[in-house]
Parts: structure tokens; C-alpha cells; sequence
């Protein structure tokens, strides 16, 4: 009986390490990539963010209604604003998570930033050029992407779509349209 | 059948054993010195608290011991972004001046592998600081020490929590010598890069709340910030 048990140890603490070795301890769900070749080379991806309902968190100075109601923006930020929002594929499917900073300076120029961070694939760091503004479309260059899109560069654009109906919960969407070009391809 | 009870019961202790060299291995978890500890260039120092309820904003699932702050935020639910931490932040420097805000993503990794003593987690901020410009950070943290050191107590602890002293480096990559790397956005850190460090220190831990007391420290090594690689790249092509 004490061999079994002695081999009931080893057998224990074999199934332990094979356990960690071969259970992923994390498995994040996954969307399908909606990718779609580009005219010119490279690949474009749009992302969207349903407006009031994906809205996160609205943090701004002033009379500027925020989001959850009782959030408190500090009265040293009175020169920035962020947005956060679940971020959303062309099927209207939630990706990950994104934020916009928009921030005042007289000096440096404004600025207006986007981070999307989708868990699965990576993040995508973007500025957009605050006089770049065409038609309602504001374009933007991707300064950095991570793990998936450490690899890649390209350019940004973004732009308002109101929604045709009248419904408070869907007054409209952000849609984030990107058009990137690996590096090896330059 | 005294046979197979001795087989069970040996398997069990097998496993606690194994689990117990796993965790408390001592060769496992972060170094304690980076490349930045021991740097003599200048360093930028970001504080800021891990606190959910000292932030302006957290987020997550609704469901882990860090409830959501304020409490109607938004949660991320779904399940592409369920594993998934965001927060609003201010930041401080190191006289406790606040200096600006960062927003972060933590991610849990894929990348988890408990048996080299990995917790990983991707992440990334966005730091904002008004007057002087934007920068991004995107790390790998691993937060083995940490949940050996503090996490684990709390739990083990008859109170449900932890009280003491602990600190440690978090950041575990992506950089070569475990450093966070740091692209500037606008202002004077435009078009530049840098390297970073995390880390915490942390004082009380609650296994109903989370962290009670845990500070946050991010350095970022001023002096080398240089024109990015992709820069460079595009001069060559």
C-alpha cells in the first residue's frame, strides 16, 4: 500500500505539471478580423463605436455633462477631455476597448489622440492632425501598434455617422477607418 | 479499495506539493533590479494610486474583487474584452504634484505560464500631461511576485487580508532587458521614444475589495528618448 501511495505522489505531481503545461490559463475570446485588402496595397480595417450606448466613461471640465453622472474630473485637467468606449468591428460586434484624449494647448497646438486596445490582437496608438479635417473626415497616423500590429504603420480617419432614426439609444456612430502597410512592405 | 484511497490521497499530496514548489518557487517572478534602477541618466517619475476608488474611473468584468468606480460605470461584460481592466487616472510627479492623467488597458495574457512563474498581463497607458505632450507605454507586466507576496496572504490570512510592506517591478517586457517601451506622442515627445519601468509598492490588500493600499510608480528614462526606429526606416526606403 505505501508503493501506491508513493506512486500515487509522483503520479500527482506529474498530472500537476501537465495540467500548467497544457491548460491555457488564459484564452481570450476572439472576434473574426474583418479585414479587407486595400485599392493600393496594404489592408484596411474599420472599427465603429455606437453612440450614447457604448460610451464608457465621459470626463471633461466645465458644464460638460459626464459619464457615469457622479464622475469627478479634476479641476488641474481643465485643459484635456477623454472619452472611453467599447470598440466594435463592422459586424457590430465588440472587439475591445478604445479612448479619445483631446487636449488644449495654445502653444504646442491641440491635440487629439486615439488608443484602441483590443485584448486578443493588440493595441493601435493613433494621433489625429487637428487641421486635416475634409468633408467630416479627420485623418490621423498611426504611431504605434502593438503585438499584432507592432509590425505596421499607416494612416487613420475618423467621422460621424448619425443614425436615420430618432432613437436616443442610437443617435449615431464613430467610425474608425484605418489603412495600414506592414513594415517590410516599405 | 484501501489500495485506490492510498493512490487518491497520494496523488492529492503530490499535487499540493507540486503546487506549493510552483508557488513559492524562488528562482520564478521579476527581477528585482532593471536597467533603469541602476541608470545614471535622468528619470521621469509617474505616480499614481492602484486604488479603483482613487482613480477617476474603473472599469472591468463587475465580477472580480476591484468593483467598478463610480459605481454606474459602464462594465466591460463581453467576452472579448471580460479579462479586460480600464482606467482613468490622475498622475502625479514625484513631489506629488499632480502633473497630468493616464488612461490604461490590462489585458490578461495569453502568454500566462504559471510553471516559469508567469502571471502575464498586456498592457498599455496613455499618458497625458497637459502642457508638455502625450506618451504611450506598452509593457508586459508580470505580476507573479505580486500575487505570491500579497495576493496569496490575503487570502490565507484568517482576516482576509494583507497588511505589510511590499514592493516590486511589475514590467517584464516587451524591451530585451525587461523594460516597458515608450513611443511619444506630441508636444516635446513627439516622434520619440524611450524605455520605462513599473512598479508597486504596496501597503493593504483585501480579498473583498482588492487593493486597499498599493501605489504605482512608472519611470521612464528621460535622457535617451530618440528619434523612433520607424523614423529611420522610412529615411532608408
Amino acid at each position: 500500500m505505501f508503493k501506491t501511495f508513493i506512486f500515487g505522489i509522483v503520479l500527482g505531481a506529474a498530472l500537476t505539471i501537465a495540467g500548467v503545461m497544457f491548460v491555457p490559463v488564459v484564452d481570450q475570446a476572439r472576434e473574426n478580423s474583418v479585414v479587407v485588402v486595400a485599392t493600393n496595397g496594404g489592408s484596411s480595417e474599420t472599427f465603429q463605436i455606437n453612440i450614447p450606448t457604448d460610451r464608457i466613461v465621459v470626463g471633461a471640465a466645465g458644464d460638460t455633462p459626464k459619464l457615469p453622472p457622479d464622475l469627478e474630473w479634476p479641476d488641474e485637467l481643465s485643459s484635456a477631455s477623454a472619452e472611453m468606449y467599447k470598440l466594435r468591428n463592422v459586424h457590430n460586434a465588440v472587439i475591445g476597448v478604445a479612448s479619445r484624449v483631446v487636449v488644449a494647448d495654445a502653444e504646442q497646438g491641440d491635440v487629439v489622440e486615439w488608443v484602441l486596445h483590443m485584448p486578443a490582437r493588440g493595441s493601435l496608438f493613433v494621433g489625429m492632425d487637428i487641421n486635416n479635417v475634409v468633408n467630416g473626415v479627420r485623418s490621423g497616423t498611426l504611431h504605434r501598434g502593438t503585438r499584432e500590429f507592432s509590425r505596421i504603420r499607416g494612416v487613420f480617419s475618423e467621422r460621424w455617422v448619425a443614425s436615420d432614426g430618432e432613437d436616443d439609444l442610437n443617435r449615431g456612430r464613430i467610425e474608425l477607418k484605418s489603412l495600414f502597410t506592414s513594415v517590410a512592405e516599405l | 479499495m484501501k489500495y485506490a484511497i492510498a493512490l487518491i490521497l497520494g496523488m492529492l499530496a503530490g499535487a499540493i506539493v507540486t503546487a506549493a514548489v510552483l508557488v513559492y518557487n524562488p528562482f520564478a517572478g521579476n527581477r528585482e533590479l532593471t536597467p533603469l534602477s541602476v541608470s545614471d541618466q535622468t528619470l521621469m517619475q509617474l505616480n499614481y494610486s492602484r486604488v479603483a476608488d482613487r482613480s477617476i474611473a474603473y472599469t472591468n468584468d463587475g465580477e472580480s474583487s476591484t468593483k467598478p468606480f463610480p459605481a454606474k460605470v459602464l462594465q466591460l461584460w463581453e467576452a472579448p474584452v471580460r479579462r479586460t481592466d480600464a482606467m482613468i487616472t490622475m498622475l502625479s510627479d514625484s513631489r506629488g504634484y499632480p502633473v497630468g492623467f493616464g488612461i490604461k488597458y490590462m489585458s490578461d495574457s495569453e502568454q500566462t505560464n504559471i510553471l516559469n512563474g508567469e502571471a502575464l498581463i498586456d498592457s498599455v497607458w496613455h499618458i497625458v500631461l497637459p502642457g508638455r505632450g502625450t506618451l504611450f507605454v506598452e509593457q508586459t507586466e508580470n505580476h507573479w511576485d505580486f500575487l505570491r507576496n500579497v495576493v496569496l496572504p490575503s487570502y490565507t490570512s484568517s482576516a482576509d487580508s494583507w497588511k505589510g510592506t511590499w514592493s516590486g517591478n511589475l514590467t517584464a517586457g516587451p524591451g530585451a532587458l525587461g523594460t516597458a517601451m515608450v513611443t511619444g506622442g506630441s508636444g516635446e515627445f513627439a516622434d520619440r521614444s524611450a524605455e520605462a519601468v513599473e512598479s508597486v509598492s504596496a501597503k493593504a490588500y483585501s480579498t473583498r475589495v482588492g487593493p486597499v493600499s498599493v501605489d504605482g510608480q512608472i519611470m521612464i528614462e528621460m535622457d535617451v528618448i530618440e528619434e523612433q526606429a520607424f523614423a529611420a526606416d522610412s529615411d532608408g526606403a
